[in-house]
């Protein structure tokens, strides 16, 4: 039964196929017993087929008929396995330039994430790249994972002149939790068992890393925030005075009794009560859903707030985002939007594009205003009415948005609330 | 402050109800599809917990290819009663008489590939906007790829390649006149998730999930029932065996395995050391390595 206590750990891997990033989930996979007879005699066909050499690792996470066939990544792909202390979910996403939206959305929702550096190589452009963006969706631990080990003699010195090349450059940045592991992901060093080959490394294994991160406090626990995504008025005897809203709780916690403040009129009222999805409980936390009562008969809809009455969110209708385009077709000078926010639904419109970053060189670039696929940026963002927001840094849920082009309906952009 | 930490199996339920609400703040007429398997069971039971004390704000879809165990249908029927809900059933049969599909030929013709007509058809007649389905990314490969809203065309296609992002828990529903979505509040659930699930909350499941005794042939590497449907060949025999099946689909392809759990404890203990993907026995997916991805880009659930 102890198994049902378990948490849930989501990490995403950032790598090209020349890194050995297929290979080193098909490891983890493989190692913790977590593929099936069945999956492991297609992939044994599949490699025979291809002339490889025993089994091509690799191939448990391919999934797309032209990723089978051209050996690449195109999508986030999700992975699952479950170890006596955790379940974890993997976002899978490609390396490549070109594929810096995939690698946003597999971050944008992780615990952890793995970066893959090869050792025969260092710390390169990508590298960087897969660091930046870590850090600019505020994955709360990264883990360095130094691989081709075997290809370098089980080198020590390569080892920790990688960690410190890392370390220079990563100063820049404010990755809270770093963890750098020497791994061989082919032979299956330092992944789901310790290494022979590396006695000089008294680390963990990369499993026991993840089975092992700290994430009870990736949520921010002060603010106490839920955004209002339907009202539940049941036209049935005995709850016929009962509204309930319904939504997710973002972050902090509520209480029966607590005074609470509703965004963006302003009301206060006191919590009624709180039904989860076991009955009704005194006290919810996030990640929860749940639906609140409150004293007080307000007009409250979809798109608000409930906040703790002592630290609300600001309401803004002028906001500075780290954007992130993901469309092929560029944004379009002054262009309007739709912009998703929680529950919220507004128009808004790109004032001001201030400038770019070079993911590569890690380096602003003032003077380059277009919006690109693949472009991060900083923009000045206006919306038509107020969002209820919070700093990205302190809440990654109230302090994020998309832009929706309504020509095409498609998701065109990501922010980060700055 | 640690005490406010949900285990695995409350935050995928957490997930699950949050998708399930935007779904109806977002959608005008979303269905439930309903196929009287354990995934769609989950989903209903999810529903009735997103929306209590209200009813479920969506009605039920089942395509029904006529190749049905019987028990799922009663099953289907009694369910559908207790939540007072409205149910539509496309029926794969109406396409065929209607001469919008026709039947296989040989003698591994089945109903599956037939059934995206009839589904993509009760989608246009009744204007669904947004189907609710059980699928989860570790059943198959194509499956990984999929979003929690996933949008299809007005001709019900799927595009994998051009997939809209999907960050956070920010969904985007935004369409078209004719256009439809996909919704999978389950996606991040696995085979042994759902049936720990099911168990810890006592979930109601068709009787055939648990051993019992069955007449059976051996074909393909699995049990498949004695049905009206069923052509023997001349080296096959039907035999009695005490068998269940790990996932529902049409009586003529779902392959069951000979097993003694015949209550939900035996079967999580036994899912638990399971060595075969639980669609390993579903010769839907054995057609080839992209069977799976094939039948869902034109539509199929």
């Amino acid at each position: 039964m102890e198994i049902h206590q378990n948490q849930l750990l989501r990490f995403t891997t950032a790598g090209s196929v020349d890194d050995g990033k297929s290979t080193l989930i098909g490891r983890l996979l493989y190692d913790s017993k977590s593929i099936f007879e069945d999956q492991m005699e297609a992939v044994e066909n599949s490699s025979k087929k291809k002339g490889h050499n025993g089994i091509d690792l690799a191939l448990f996470t391919d999934g797309l008929r032209d990723e089978r066939e051209q050996g690449i990544t195109i999508d986030v792909a999700y992975r699952y396995f479950t170890t006596p202390k955790r379940k974890f979910i993997i976002a899978d996403t490609p390396g490549h330039i070109q594929y810096t939206r995939n690698m946003v959305t597999g971050a944008s929702t992780a615990n952890a994430a793995i970066v893959l550096i090869d050792a025969r190589h260092g710390v390169i452009e990508q590298t960087k790249r897969h660091a930046f963006i870590a850090n600019l969706l505020k994955i709360p631990h990264l883990i360095v994972c130094v691989n081709k080990m075997d290809l370098v003699n089980f080198d020590e010195t390569a080892f920790t002149e990688i960690v410190s090349q890392f370390r220079s450059f990563s100063s820049k940045l404010e990755v809270t939790d770093t963890h750098f592991i020497p791994i061989s992901a082919l032979l299956g060093d330092n992944v789901v068992n310790p290494s022979e080959h590396m006695p000089w490394y008294d680390g963990g294994t990369l499993l026991h890393i993840l089975e092992t991160l700290e994430i009870s406090n990736d949520v921010s626990q002060d603010d106490a925030r839920f955004p209002v995504q339907t009202v539940l008025r049941p036209q049935r005897e005995g709850y016929l005075d009962y509204r309930g809203y319904a939504g997710r709780i973002s972050s902090g916690s509520f209480r029966v009794g607590d005074l609470v403040t509703v965004l963006p009129s302003g009301l206060s009222s006191t919590i009624a009560s709180i039904t989860g999805p076991g009955g009704e409980i005194e006290e919810a936390f996030a990640p929860m859903s749940v639906a609140l009562t409150l004293k007080d008969d307000i007009d409250i809809s979809r798109g608000d707030m409930i906040a703790r009455t002592t630290n609300p969110p600001v309401p803004s209708q002028e906001l500075e985002v780290m954007l992130c385009w993901l469309n092929k077709d560029a944004a379009k000078p002054r262009s309007k939007y739709t912009i998703k926010h929680t529950s919220n639904d507004q128009k808004a419109m790109i004032k001001e594009v201030l400038y770019k970053i070079d993911i590569n060189k890690l380096e602003k670039k003032e003077d380059d205003h277009s919006l690109q696929m693949n472009d991060i940026s900083k923009v000045r963002i206006k919306t038509t009415r107020p969002l209820m927001v919070d700093p990205y840094v302190k809440n990654r849920l109230t302090g994020s948005i998309i832009l929706i082009d309504d020509a095409t309906n498609e998701t065109v952009a990501a922010g980060m609330i700055v | 402050m640690s005490s406010h930490s949900l285990n695995y199996l409350d935050e995928l339920e957490a997930e699950a109800i949050y998708v399930l609400r935007e779904v109806h703040a977002q959608f005008q007429n979303p269905v439930i599809l309903f196929s009287g398997g354990k995934d769609s069971i989950l989903v209903t039971h999810l529903a009735k917990k997103a929306f209590y004390p209200c009813k479920i704000p969506f009605a039920f879809m089942h395509v029904d290819t006529g190749h049905n165990f019987p028990e799922t249908i009663a099953f289907r029927d009694q369910l559908i009663a207790e939540l007072d809900a409205e149910l539509i059933v496309g029926s794969v049969q109406e396409s065929i008489d209607q001469g919008r599909v026709s039947e296989e030929k040989g003698k591994h013709a089945t109903r599956n590939a037939l059934q995206i007509t009839t589904l993509l058809d009760a989608i246009e007649e009744n204007r669904i906007d947004c189907a609710i389905g059980g699928g989860r990314r570790d059943e198959e490969k194509a499956r990984a790829k999929e979003r929690f809203f996933s949008h299809r065309d007005d001709f019900g296609q799927w595009d994998p390649k051009n997939q809209r992002p999907e960050l956070w828990h920010i969904f985007n529903g935004q369409h078209f006149e004719g256009e439809h979505f996909r919704v999978f509040p389950i996606s991040n659930w696995t085979e042994m998730d759902v049936w720990n699930y099911i168990k810890r909350e006592n979930i109601a499941i068709p009787s055939l999930y648990l051993a019992h005794e069955r007449e059976v042939v051996w074909r393909n590497d699995s049990w498949i029932p004695a049905s009206e449907f069923l052509k023997l060949d001349e080296n096959e025999t039907i035999e009695q065996r005490k068998i269940r099946f790990r996932t529902l689909g049409d009586i003529t392809i779902t392959g069951g395995i000979e097993s003694d759990s015949d209550t939900l404890e035996k079967v999580v203990a036994e899912v638990s050391v399971m060595r075969h993907t639980e669609r390993g026995n579903r010769s839907d997916d054995k057609r080839s390595e992209t069977a799976m991805e094939d039948r869902k880009k034109q539509g199929y659930f």
